[in-house]
């Protein structure tokens, strides 16, 4: 295991990141396909708004991009901080 | 061939499968029974995830929920998905690296505590029971319909075969049981789904067929269907029509609590990286969607079929250019057959209470508008005369209203056992663990070999599927409160304690125990408040209405604010209270960095 110092630093650069991925988890849901749904009524998809898509289908596909970047961007993270296996 | 014929030749080979893959993939230290002797790919990982989190009610009852709700429902798309980005982020790879079999075990490791470990695995039972006992049933009733058994003959077959399965062969053998399973149900679920989709809008792909443009209009097809159902007096499809607040917190109930099932969470314990695990959780969801977002294709499209067969209007949106559905067409038509044959099941009925020979469909309840108001007056409407409709029938009943050929029945049929068992086998592989690892080797016979350890793990699998089957049989009260109890606690205790031992080096023992209690108890006064205590009826303090909630939040939903209060009085006590010791703090600064997880570790 590296030094205290260094673990240190990577744990902040992912709790950086966590942050990053939990903002824009919360937006496309709870924002986009909830709470924010009336100021997108004006934008159509589909016979219906962009809410009504983000809250169906789009959440999940951002949820599913969000969880593959995280991963890719930590194992770069492992490696530049010499902790991966 | 007939229908019978064909559903016992495609379940009979599912079943020969998992048995086949039972054989092969035999447990033979507790490493593999409990965790697979960590060896699974992250991609078979996640397609087992997903069949191991999909349960009956994603597969029979969510579309249902959706079709009768429309966007309102979008509650259980998001919550039963964002669940995994937490998985990903917050929990999963720190509890991979940690490296042990069960859930409790580091909550009780982590707190230093014999209590805390307890208190989790007595939330881990009650969780995981009152889980079970939903499958067990959705496993009988599958059966029932199908093969023309009753459904506690069809409850022991398939008790029968997860004992065969997972006795053997524990997590290993559940692993890639799931993994079989995971494609027999979600080929059960897309086959009808693209023909209808094809059907009604010509995509071919579901999901872009629900924001494409109805063939038989020629405009978009969610502004057809709420066109026709706001004409029959329902409320609109697409519209927002409940309280926004409580929208929000159940969603994230949900999400919290599927982050803190102890049997999804297990499953990233097989992997044999941290990385994996991160990846893995990835490739679950991707699965899952696969599903779940072919779900309000198949809710919107089958409430759209059946609003069309009731009015043959509605197929062009004009609701009121034909008359309704005749008795007699119902009767006799062959290509609605499918309402006779569900009608015998007392999921579907009808009954023409003003006796004109016509079934007219349409929402009693609700605010009339002018043309309804007219319709109803000119031909003396009684009432709706489509008196059930049972949610689950727009899943099971899909390919009989599409005219589909029997073999996707029949594949429907295997896909909703697979979807059942899969699940079942997953949270019993969860109960057993949780006693011959935390209870009988964690607090009453610590000394036990690796050998009497497996054994005792086999024995209580057996009696779990034992004790399952049985509460399947004679369903308790709380049984179909699945979502408040079993969520709400998973959200209320679990995910907070997990997180918190993760990112806290700070948090003890006191906090962690404190916080669990308040959370658990303030979820279960709640829930216990509006539903009765211990869900027997007529115990309840105050009725179960969203007037009468605290501050509009459902029981369902409050899993959430259980979580703030878990994570409120964790921090406070363990404020108060002295720090945890060096070697624990050590233990989660190396929980934080994947160097080192290695392979299964002996202990």
């Amino acid at each position: 295991m590296s030094d205290r110092q260094s673990s240190n630093a990577y744990w902040q650069a992912n709790l950086k990141l966590i942050w990053l991925c939990m903002i824009i988890w919360a937006l496309v849901s709870y924002g986009f396909g909830i709470i924010l749904r009336p100021i997108l009524a004006g934008i159509s998809v589909g016979g219906t708004d962009l809410g009504f898509w983000f809250a169906q289908q789009g959440s999940i596909l951002v949820f599913i991009a969000l969880i593959f970047f995280y991963a890719w961007r930590m194992n770069r993270l492992d490696a530049e901080h010499g902790v991966d296996e | 061939m007939s229908q019978f014929t064909l559903n016992l030749i495609v379940i009979g080979a599912s079943f020969a499968l998992y048995i086949g893959i039972a054989i092969w993939a035999r447990a033979g230290s507790t490493a593999e029974f409990y965790a697979a002797n960590r060896g699974v790919s992250p991609v078979m990982n996640g397609m087992a995830t997903a069949a191991d989190w999909m349960s009956a009610a994603s597969f029979i009852s969510m579309a249902g929920l959706i079709a009768f709700t429309g966007y309102d429902n979008s509650t259980y798309l998001m919550g039963w998905t964002g669940g995994y980005v937490l998985l990903a982020m917050l929990l999963a790879p720190y509890l991979r690296k940690f490296g042990k079999f069960t859930v409790p075990e580091f909550i009780g490791d982590r707190f230093y505590s014999g209590t805390a470990r307890i208190i989790g695995v007595i939330c881990l039972l009650i969780i995981s029971i009152t889980y079970v006992i939903g499958q067990m049933t959705g496993v009988g009733v599958t059966f029932s319909r199908y093969l023309e058994v009753s459904s506690s003959t069809g409850l022991w077959i398939g008790a029968a075969l997860v004992f065969v399965y997972a006795v053997l062969g524990g997590m290993k053998g559940i692993t890639y049981t799931q993994v079989a399973q995971y494609i027999v149900l979600i080929i059960a679920y897309t086959i009808p789904a693209v023909f209808i989709a094809l059907q009604l809008t010509g995509h071919v792909l579901p999901q872009t067929g629900l924001f494409g443009t109805l063939n038989a209009s020629d405009t978009k097809f969610l502004a057809t269907l709420d066109q026709v159902v706001t004409d029959l007096g329902f409320r609109s499809y697409t519209g927002h029509h409940q309280s926004t607040l409580d929208m929000v917190l159940f969603t994230m109930a949900l999400m919290i609590g599927t982050a803190g099932l102890p049997h999804v969470i297990i499953r990233f314990f097989t992997v044999p990286k941290v990385a994996d695990a991160r990846k893995s959780a990835g490739w679950a969801l991707v699965f899952i969607a696969l599903l779940y977002t072919v779900a309000p294709a198949v809710g919107s499209m089958s409430r759209f079929n059946l609003t069309a067969t009731m009015w043959p209007g509605a197929e062009t949106g004009q609701t009121f250019s034909q008359p309704a559905v005749s008795l007699e067409d119902i009767q006799n038509r062959d290509d609605l057959h499918w309402m006779r044959n569900w009608q015998v099941t007392g999921l579907l009925n009808w009954e023409d209470k003003n006796g004109d020979g016509l079934i007219q469909y349409y929402n009693e309840a609700g605010a009339a508008n002018e043309q309804l108001a007219a319709v109803i007056a000119e031909q003396g409407l009684q009432g709706n005369e489509l008196t059930t409709v049972n949610n689950d029938i727009m899943v099971l009943a899909n390919p009989e209203i599409a005219n589909l050929p029997g073999w996707v029945i029949a594949i429907v049929a295997a896909g909703g056992l697979a979807a059942a068992l899969s699940t079942a086998a997953g949270l019993l592989l969860a109960i057993s663990g949780a006693v011959s690892h935390d209870l009988i080797k964690g607090a009453i016979n610590p000394g036990i070999s690796e050998k009497g350890e497996l054994f005792a793990a086999r024995v209580s699998m057996g009696v779990s599927i034992l004790v399952a089957t049985i509460l399947g049989l004679n369903p308790p009260g709380f049984a179909a409160q699945t979502v408040a109890l079993a969520f709400g606690l998973a959200a209320s205790s679990i995910f907070p304690v997990l997180m918190m031992g993760i990112f806290s080096t700070r948090m003890n023992k006191e906090g962690a125990i404190a916080g669990m209690l308040a959370g658990v108890i303030a979820t279960l006064v709640y829930i216990f408040t509006y539903k009765g205590w211990f869900f027997i009826s007529g115990t309840n303090m105050l009725p179960d209405t969203a007037d009468a909630w605290l501050f509009g939040i459902s029981p369902a939903s409050f899993g959430t604010i259980g979580a703030v209060i878990n994570f409120a009085v964790a921090y406070l006590v363990s404020s108060a209270t002295k720090e945890p010791p060096a070697e624990v703090r050590d233990l989660v600064e190396s929980i934080r960095v994947p160097r080192g997880a290695g392979g299964a570790q002996a202990h």
